[in-house]
């Protein structure tokens, strides 16, 4: 009986953690291994040691994808607090429509990625999509969107006549797009976690900031902003992780990462180099790349989180 | 007045955004049901009106289109059933003019797309595909969930901060990551190009796991002292006494669960080849190569593979969102 208590528990867990090792563990540390090895159409090579990362380092697509993947997550993850912050705070003031506004928002993220992006790309098509259809109306003249390798700098301050470097022209309107879709697509669940972490301020504090006469400005900068930090904290994580990850978007609404690779980011170029080129150890030392930033980024938000944590 | 004012602001301002959000849905679906050639003269957006140029000829008509009229003779391309140049006829071909006669219908709601779709490509298989790997994964996923999560929330036992850190840090890893290793690992089980390869990776969920433990630690500890009293074995508390008070946490895992399932993507691309094995968003995606002119259709299908979790979203959306909101503040 004692000793059938002893392992009851380690049975309770072993299922899960069969799984788990076979199926998380094992993969990951299996990644490790195969980025030291070289590989030919037939599979697995010989061991290489540290080739693969110098190649890395030298390797101009490489760096391209890690640029492009930046520009999305500069432009996406601040969008997607900003907004959402905005959108709740609005939402946290009507009680009519409330439902409708929230269930509208949220509709994008719970529907399929393969299928808005689909949408999206018709959206941005030359000849007949939604959004030349808006530009004219608004009286800009169409775009080339997916297919425009020109970066948005570039276009902005060229229609204005000036003439920008090379360098700062910033990611190309191909990828913009791709950033426009991701930002709608993850809008609403950041809304509705912003949204609920509105909901455990204590009314307490507004109430006393109107007794001393601070405006609604005031008290947003004063109580919601600083009140809500530790949702913001979530949000910033989770987006910046989800769209470092960005993947499906650039195999369904573009062209292999085109124009000129302008669109090809790091998940992307994993899976180009792994499964389109079948060089799976070069394509294992490109994802641990991307291993140690997401790591790197959880141990940071971890480490503040203590500091902000009212 | 003053707050009045700025309700009518904070109304304006979220019906903007709610623009926004919903009309690429709105899209979709009047696009998905426009003919081709309608879509792509681009004059009725959003409510589907067909005009189209017929030539009539020893009493048949057929769909054209003019591509010039000069005077008495116009030059024509004849389309065939699929709005697309037919290549019975010479293209640029010079007809009377007399014989060519322009239609009108409004509104006109083409549901054949849909028809036409199915028939290009085997969305029913799809979807039956979608259907089974998300239930099995389901089923898998309770399975190991709750049992975990009960001998997290309940049960004392050596190195138990261990496996649950071992747990923890599993959930941070991103999927890409591990893509290319665990494909070489179901190679090397002669997994790939199989159902196993779809379900039984994803039959540990990390994140239920938490969702269920957080769950069972709340129930108070009474239930369990008087269960234990009246000789309830360990297996017994978790069935008879844990479970049904687990509804509300059991539809909430489920709704991420086949969530996930049906949206999951990455994996079975690179996992599967086999087109009878296909689920649907791998068959969308092939359909969006093969297809890629055919806008109309493919907004069809993109609606199509949309549809169930839109409906289930409506039915349920207060306890989705919910859940999502609570899932997402837990730590």
């Amino acid at each position: 009986m004692k000793t059938k208590k002893k392992i009851t528990p380690y049975m309770y867990i072993l299922p899960a953690l069969f799984l788990l090792v076979l199926f998380r563990l094992i993969p990951i540390l299996m990644s490790f291994g195969i980025s030291f090895f070289d590989f030919k159409v037939t599979g697995l090579g010989e061991f290489i040691g540290l080739v693969n990362y110098r190649t890395m380092f030298g390797d101009a697509e490489f760096w391209q994808s890690m640029l492009n993947t930046f520009w999305l997550v500069l432009f996406v993850v601040p969008a997607s607090i900003v907004l959402p912050l905005i959108f709740a705070v609005l939402l946290n003031q009507i009680t009519w429509l409330k439902g409708f506004f929230r269930t509208i928002y949220f509709m994008p993220f719970v529907t399929s990625l393969v299928a808005v992006s689909i949408v999206w790309k018709i959206i941005f098509s030359e000849q007949a999509g939604l959004a030349n259809t808006f530009l004219q109306w608004v009286g800009i003249e169409p775009q080339l969107w997916l297919a425009e390798p020109k970066g948005i700098f570039t276009l902005l301050f060229g229609a204005m006549g000036i003439t920008l470097p090379a360098w700062m022209g910033g990611p190309s309107l191909a990828l913009f797009s791709i950033i426009i879709m991701t930002i709608w697509k993850g809008l609403g669940y950041n809304t509705i976690i912003y949204l609920a972490g509105l909901q455990n301020i204590s009314k307490v504090y507004y109430e006393a900031a109107e007794i001393d006469g601070a405006g609604k400005t005031r008290q947003f900068f004063g109580i919601t902003l600083p009140l809500v930090s530790p949702t913001t904290f979530y949000v910033l994580l989770m987006t910046t992780i989800v769209s470092f990850q960005a993947f499906a978007q650039v195999y369904l609404m573009t062209d292999k990462g085109g124009p000129l690779g302008t669109t090809k980011l790091i998940v992307y170029y994993i899976y180009e180099t792994g499964f389109d080129d079948l060089n799976m150890g070069y394509a294992s030392a490109v994802a641990l790349v991307l291993f140690v930033i997401v790591l790197g980024l959880t141990i940071f938000q971890r480490r503040m989180e203590k500091h902000v944590n009212y | 007045m003053g707050n009045k004012i700025s309700n009518i602001i904070i109304y304006l301002l979220l019906a903007v955004c709610g623009l926004f959000m919903i009309i690429p849905f709105i899209w979709m679906i009047s696009t998905s049901l426009m003919t081709q050639s309608e879509f792509n003269k681009n004059d009725a957006i959003f409510i589907p009106k067909e005009q189209y140029h017929v030539w009539e000829k020893d009493g048949i008509e057929r769909k054209v289109i003019l591509v010039q009229e000069k005077g008495a003779s116009s030059v024509i391309h004849v389309l065939d059933e699929n709005d697309l140049i037919s290549p019975d006829f010479p293209e640029y071909q010079s007809v009377p003019s007399s014989e060519i006669r322009l239609v009108t219908k409004k509104p006109s709601f083409h549901i054949e797309n849909f028809a036409r779709a199915f028939k290009k490509v085997p969305f029913a298989t799809y979807f039956a595909n979608t259907l089974y790997v998300s239930f099995l994964t389901l089923i898998g996923v309770f399975f190991t969930s709750i049992f975990a999560a009960y001998a997290f929330a309940r049960m004392e036992f050596k190195g138990k901060d261990f496996l649950f850190y071992l747990f923890l840090s599993m959930m941070m890893v991103p999927e890409p990551i591990y893509l290319i290793s665990s494909y070489m690992l179901l190679d090397k089980l002669g997994w790939l190009d199989t159902y196993n390869a779809l379900i039984i990776p994803w039959c540990v969920n990390i994140f239920t796991i938490f969702l269920f433990r957080q769950h069972f630690k709340s129930l108070p500890q009474e239930l369990f002292d008087a269960a234990s009293i009246d000789g309830c074995s360990t297996f017994g508390m978790l069935w008879r006494i844990i479970l049904p008070l687990s509804k509300p946490i059991i539809a909430t895992a489920s709704i991420f669960s086949l969530i996930g399932s049906w949206n999951s993507f990455m994996w079975p691309l690179v996992m599967t080849d086999r087109p009878e094995l296909r689920v649907l968003q791998v068959g969308l995606s092939y359909f969006n190569q093969e297809a890629s002119t055919q806008t109309t259709l493919l907004m069809a299908a993109s609606t199509f593979s949309i549809l169930p979790i839109l409906i289930l979203f409506f039915f349920a959306q207060k306890q989705i969102i919910a859940s999502y909101a609570k899932a997402g503040l837990k730590d």
